[in-house]
């Protein structure tokens, strides 16, 4: 068994890029900006910046938010920000909405919620659409949060795309997550059957000045006690986002489940599965692009023959299309 | 997969209304046309300063930040959100700024000449609105 290291070599940069990385380590937020273009696009210049800024990151809390449409996680994440604001601690904010599968256009609205922060300098608030992934954020939205956190944020909110019952890229990407539910969201069932449910560290229900509060809280409570002892027990939260009811009870939500990642020692188990989970979501991305390169279709071609005329069988060609990629 | 590659040439907009007036019919329209272009199109909403709208501009880094003003007070406002932009480096150079609303061929000219590249009045058609970014994009200093 051969040992394997992936250090990072050559983290200098030059030119033009050296100068856009120190006014971004100087707090320049157009440089910022521009960085995370770059990142989200898989432009190269954006893979050396992440490559050089990476060592600086690892600082940042992380807390990701997901719910169904409408359920109000926009302000929710705009009362979470103006917690951490009044902290003194500097946010930044991912906000995921989901791309047209036809055109790849997208509305990205969640700004509306968060009009209030514009005038704060330490939050910065980036939209991304899902550019075509499905669990609920973007391919980039890592490294969106990568960068962020090199720049200096203390706290970063990930909010995905309004989630239904399987989106839980959410869980692997912060250390945190919020579910945000609403009164009256349907039967029991409907929770009951959501893997969303499984990945809450953090329950809030959202809206709690509607009718049907009580029954949500009580339903919740009743669902999580049967999930399997994880060391944590995720707290029901009742919030009213829109009038600020609730959000320092939601903030000591958060910093409970963190004390506990902490203690318990699985803030670095979590880091290490989050790393591993990134590599393995790049090599098979890589792999896929070798795979369905000019000459790697030329081969799936010839093997397409062989197998349609009985020469190969699919199975041995996959294997031989996949080892000369 | 070939979706989510590469999409370096993905255009974002940040559709804005700044001032008072809450009509945001013709914004939502315009919004969902670029979108259905193709484009990324960041809505902020009613009632935003010229500095909101610029810090969101900055932020996202959009290649084209689009105004609409219904209340007649376009000449007032739309130059205030070009400056607010100008103070964060966005400038009409690396940035198109375009203007809608119901304005006269006349203060048309004007905001041109305050670095509007284009004024789209009533009667204009969505997609020629798409088209135009998507000509006038590739000529923006992205560097």
């Amino acid at each position: 068994m051969t040992t394997e290291t992936a250090r990072t070599t050559n983290t200098q940069l030059s030119g033009r890029l050296a100068e856009l990385e120190q006014r971004l380590l100087d707090k320049d937020r157009r440089a910022l900006a521009r960085v995370l273009s770059w990142v989200e696009s898989g432009d190269q210049r954006g893979r050396e910046m992440l490559r050089a800024l990476y060592p600086r990151s690892g600082r940042a809390r992380t807390i990701g938010l997901t719910g169904s449409p409408g359920a109000g996680k926009s302000t929710v994440t705009n009362e979470l920000a103006k917690a951490f604001r009044q902290r003194g601690q500097s946010v930044g904010i991912v906000a995921i909405d989901p791309s047209s599968p036809y055109t790849m256009g997208a509305i990205l609205g969640d700004r509306v919620r968060m009009t209030e922060l514009y005038s704060d300098s330490d939050v910065f608030i980036r939209s991304l659409a899902s550019r075509g992934a499905l669990g609920g954020l973007s391919a980039a939205t890592q490294d969106v949060v990568h960068v962020l956190d090199a720049y200096g944020k203390d706290v970063i909110l990930i909010e995905t795309v309004g989630a239904g019952q399987d989106e839980v890229d959410i869980a692997g990407a912060a250390q945190t997550t919020i579910l945000v539910n609403t009164p009256n969201m349907g039967d029991e069932v409907q929770t009951l059957k959501a893997g969303i449910m499984e990945i809450a560290d953090v329950l809030a229900v959202n809206k709690s000045d509607l009718p049907g509060a009580d029954r949500m809280v009580s339903a919740l409570k009743a669902l999580l006690s049967l999930n399997p002892d994880r060391g944590w027990d995720p707290p029901v939260v009742r919030v009213v986002a829109t009038q600020g009811e609730g959000t320092d009870k939601l903030v000591n939500a958060c910093d409970a489940h963190f004390e506990e990642l902490q203690s318990s020692g699985r803030l670095e188990t979590a880091e290490l599965e989050r790393a591993r989970q990134q590599i393995t979501a790049l090599a098979r991305a890589n792999v896929l692009r070798q795979l369905h390169s000019a000459d790697g279709e030329e081969r799936l071609a010839r093997l397409a023959r062989d197998v349609a005329s009985r020469t190969s069988d699919p199975h041995s060609a996959a294997a031989v299309w996949l080892a000369g990629s | 997969m070939s979706n989510t590659s590469t999409m370096t040439d993905q255009i974002r907009v940040l559709v804005a209304k700044p001032g008072l007036d809450g009509h945001d019919r013709g914004a939502k329209i315009v919004a969902r046309a670029l979108r259905d272009a193709g484009m990324e199109v960041i809505y902020t909403g009613i009632r935003q300063t010229p500095d909101m709208i610029a810090e969101a501009a900055l932020q996202e880094d959009v290649h084209v930040v689009a105004l609409s003003v219904l209340s007649g007070a376009h000449l007032e406002l739309f130059p205030r959100v070009v400056n607010a932009c100008r103070e964060r480096g966005i400038t009409p150079e690396n940035t198109l700024f375009l203007g809608g609303g119901i304005i006269p061929d006349e203060d048309a000219d004007t905001l041109k000449e305050t670095g509007f590249s284009a004024v789209f009045g009533p009667g204009a058609h969505t997609g020629d609105i798409a088209e135009y970014v998507r000509a006038h994009v590739p000529e923006l200093d992205r560097s």
